[in-house]
């Protein structure tokens, strides 16, 4: 039954000692000390990391820089942070991964009696966003133009980015404007037809 | 002599021993004392659940006022142990409300809670006054509404780090109107809070001293609470930032001049999120901090950091996230002269490590801070030579844990493993009671450890050692050990079995993806009655081969009065 050799063994592990140049954990001799590896017995817990051969974080990032960095070898329970701890770090990275100002964002409609909160995230494009407006609102939008912006309704989607400035929906990319949009903001009236018709 | 004295006399004296382990002692002097001393023994501190059952306790000790009950094993944090585990509470409530044990006090940690456990218990002892749970999970907000209606002289309700499912969002209403004894509330882990709730419960209880908030509560809402509880001796913020549609400066204004107010302040917590821009409300409180903890304070950083250590002169311990880098803690090290106790966590556990510490922040803080006496350290790299150093500096550690993020990381300087460094720490700190080893690592360090570690009472061993040898260093040499946890490190059958009776002189020892076979454990099961010798199968029960060979993925032994516990899952099983 073969079995993986834990750092140090029963040889001498003469890499370890080894003077390189490269990074510390950055080589490849990691890959066949690992004892997370037991090929003995069935991996069967799902949460095992998939690159079983690495278990250094270090060996992901191994100076290649022509492909994205590679999915981090996790081991199990490594480093030892409690659950709550490190569901709460994950939590607050998946935030601030999404938009800049957080994914909730709070919409306004003129002459409404109360303010409705949308998720962006969920949404992939200016349509679908514009469309769950309109259905949560119970309002025509329509579509939007370069030159003209909004010019079939009276009412306009704005949105106030992270100068302060309000602005019209749909002029940036979607990416763009999920990491700058701050709070939305449905215009109606005369003032609407200000912003669209400029 | 001492059979003279009237039993009021023994138990008078005996008031003053106060500690888990003197009363102990005290108990096993002779038969009067043991007698004396169980009716009398209110405190009782039980570290297994399993080890004992809750009728020998109440047996045993039928004046209990106090509990602390401790479950599932330590690397339980680390999701090492299976869901549905053990550790369940509700046969202890259930026993001691049975017997009408006069409860006051019950604090559990890493145990199964349920709601109707927190029901039966907020009905069934007039006195409760305090409940903690840390890293407890299996209750809902239900739970936290039975204890809230119906613990009429609650004085703590202590929420740490608890996995709680949030229903409806009205517990903290269900404190009646005549609940004015609390001292002590702390909900951080939680998601939502009834503020309007919340700001009455504090303005009716003139005795809040410790009040944790949890990101629900926004800056506002903490001016106000602030007001009424100017008396607070410890405070965790919740979020630090505005509404969005406050006026900013008024607000900052008022919180400002409430805080001024606020001169008892003591502990620091919480910034779950932060409005840098309002962090200098809180300076004035940082001169008198004895203890911060910005741990999950992802939002400072950087100079707005540094600004605040620098004002945090009689600072004995702080918590804090990598992000302060070896400079930061260049400036804890020149500023935080009193500091005991330090723990710097890693802000980013998978990352390239941008923003991480490394052996030059710890050398600093061991030069600047010769009290300290407690270290957690999650760094990118440590070298023998600074751990030598440091070891120098310090010669008081009762806790040292060191986690290198590439566990089998050696020295990056030299390229050799570390038993050098923590070599020098065991050495020099003679008071050690807790340590937790990472990095490079033969079996030379354990040798040290033997020789050295004369007071260890926990070691904690991940992907360190090359034999038998390096485990059996351990337990030949450290007398006072009580809890060994190994991960992924080469010992086996050979380690496991030559002192077994070691084993009723420890709490427990855990071992996963090491080299124990099933058939060493079985050995070991039927050599020691009184141990229990679990082995956690998450295999599909079907394919696990039942050879003695197969080497066993992972067993969690424990010295037990009871025997086999009745409540094991299917994928535990308990050797005989």
């Amino acid at each position: 039954m073969e079995r993986s050799v834990n750092c140090g063994g029963n040889d001498l592990n003469l890499e370890a000692t080894e003077l390189r140049l490269g990074l510390p954990g950055s080589d490849e001799h990691e890959k066949q000390s690992s004892p997370s590896v037991r090929t003995s017995n069935k991996r069967a817990s799902p949460e095992v990391a998939e690159e079983s051969s690495s278990l250094s974080v270090s060996d992901a990032r191994n100076g290649d820089q022509d492909s994205a960095p590679p999915a981090k070898a996790q081991v199990v329970g490594w480093p030892p942070i409690r659950s709550y701890r490190r569901n709460s770090f994950q939590q607050k990275k998946t935030e601030a991964d999404g938009a800049g100002a957080g994914m909730y964002v709070k919409v306004s409609m003129d002459g409404a009696p109360y303010l409705r909160k949308v998720d962006l995230k969920v949404y992939k494009s200016y349509p679908e966003l514009l469309k769950a407006l309109e259905s949560m609102f119970k309002l025509t939008i329509g579509e939007y133009s370069e030159r003209e912006g909004y010019n079939v309704s009276e009412f306009v989607p704005t949105y106030e980015d992270k100068d302060g400035d309000w602005m019209l929906v749909g002029d940036v990319p979607w990416d763009m404007f999920i990491s700058t949009c701050k709070r939305l903001r449905i215009m109606k009236g005369s003032e609407a037809r200000g912003l669209g018709c400029l | 002599m001492m059979n003279y004295f009237p039993d009021e006399v023994l138990e008078h004296v005996f008031d003053f021993v106060t500690s888990h382990r003197d009363r102990n002692a005290v108990s096993l002097v002779c038969k009067l004392w043991y007698r004396v001393e169980r009716f009398s023994r209110q405190r009782v501190f039980i570290g297994n659940c399993y080890a004992i059952s809750p009728e020998r306790l109440i047996d045993r000790f039928p004046g209990v006022k106090a509990l602390t009950l401790k479950g599932k094993p330590h690397f339980a944090d680390f999701n090492l142990v299976p869901q549905d585990w053990g550790g369940y509470v509700q046969p202890w409530i259930e026993a001691l409300a049975r017997s009408r044990i006069g409860l006051e006090e019950l604090r559990l940690k890493r145990m199964v809670v349920s709601d109707e456990s927190l029901d039966v218990l907020s009905r069934s002892f007039t006195n409760f006054k305090s409940l903690v749970l840390v890293s407890c999970e299996g209750f809902t907000t239900d739970g936290l509404e039975a204890i809230a209606a119906n613990c009429r002289f609650l004085r703590e309700l202590d929420l740490q780090e608890n996995e709680i499912e949030e229903k409806k969002n009205l517990w903290l209403g269900c404190f009646p109107d005549s609940c004015t004894s609390l001292v002590s509330l702390n909900f951080a882990c939680l998601k939502e809070i009834n503020l309007v709730a919340l700001e009455r419960l504090v303005a009716r209880n003139p005795n809040l001293k410790s009040l944790k908030l949890n990101r629900a509560v926004p800056l506002e809402a903490l001016q106000r609470i602030l007001m009424r509880a100017p008396q607070l001796v410890d405070l965790g913020t919740g979020s630090f930032v505005l509404d969005r549609d406050s006026d900013d400066s008024e607000t900052y204004r008022k919180l400002r001049g409430t805080i001024l107010k606020c001169r008892s302040i003591r502990n620091l917590s919480g910034f779950l999120e932060v409005a840098p821009r309002c962090l200098p409300a809180i300076y004035p409180i940082c001169l008198n901090l004895t203890y911060l903890n910005l741990s999950y304070a992802a939002g400072i950083h950087g100079s707005e950091l540094i600004k605040l250590i620098r004002l945090c002169g009689k600072l004995q311990r702080l918590w804090i996230l990598d992000y302060i880098g070896d400079k930061g803690l260049e400036i804890v090290a020149s500023t935080c002269k009193d500091l005991q106790e330090l723990r710097v966590f890693p802000s980013d556990p998978f990352g390239a490590g941008h923003a991480a510490v490394t052996e030059t922040g710890l050398v600093a803080i061991s030069s600047g801070c010769p009290k300290l006496n407690s270290l957690l350290y999650f760094c990118q790299q440590m070298t023998n030579a600074a751990l030598i150093a440091v070891a120098k500096n310090c010669p008081n550690f009762i806790r040292f844990r060191l986690c290198i993020l590439d566990p089998t990381k050696p020295d990056p300087v030299t390229m050799q493993p570390l038993d050098e460094g923590f070599g020098a720490i065991v050495q020099s700190s003679k008071r050690l009671r807790r340590l937790s080893l990472s990095g490079l690592l033969t079996d030379r360090v354990f040798l040290y450890i033997g020789m050295y570690a004369e007071q260890l009472e926990m070691l904690s061993i991940a992907f360190a050692g090359e034999s038998d040898k390096g485990m059996l260093y351990v337990l030949n040499g450290c007398k006072k050990l009580r809890k060994l946890e190994i991960r992924d490190s080469p010992f086996g059958d050979m380690a496991l079995l030559r002192d077994v009776g070691k084993y009723e002189t420890m709490r427990s020892l855990w071992m996963s993806s090491c080299d124990v076979t099933l058939g060493g454990c079985k050995t070991l099961a039927k050599q020691m009655p009184r141990l229990n010798v679990e082995i956690i199968n998450e295999n599909d029960q079907m394919e696990f081969a039942h050879e003695d060979s197969q080497k066993v993925e992972k067993m969690y032994l424990y010295r037990t009065l009871v025997g086999p516990r009745k409540d094991a899952p299917e994928f535990v099983w308990t050797l005989v």
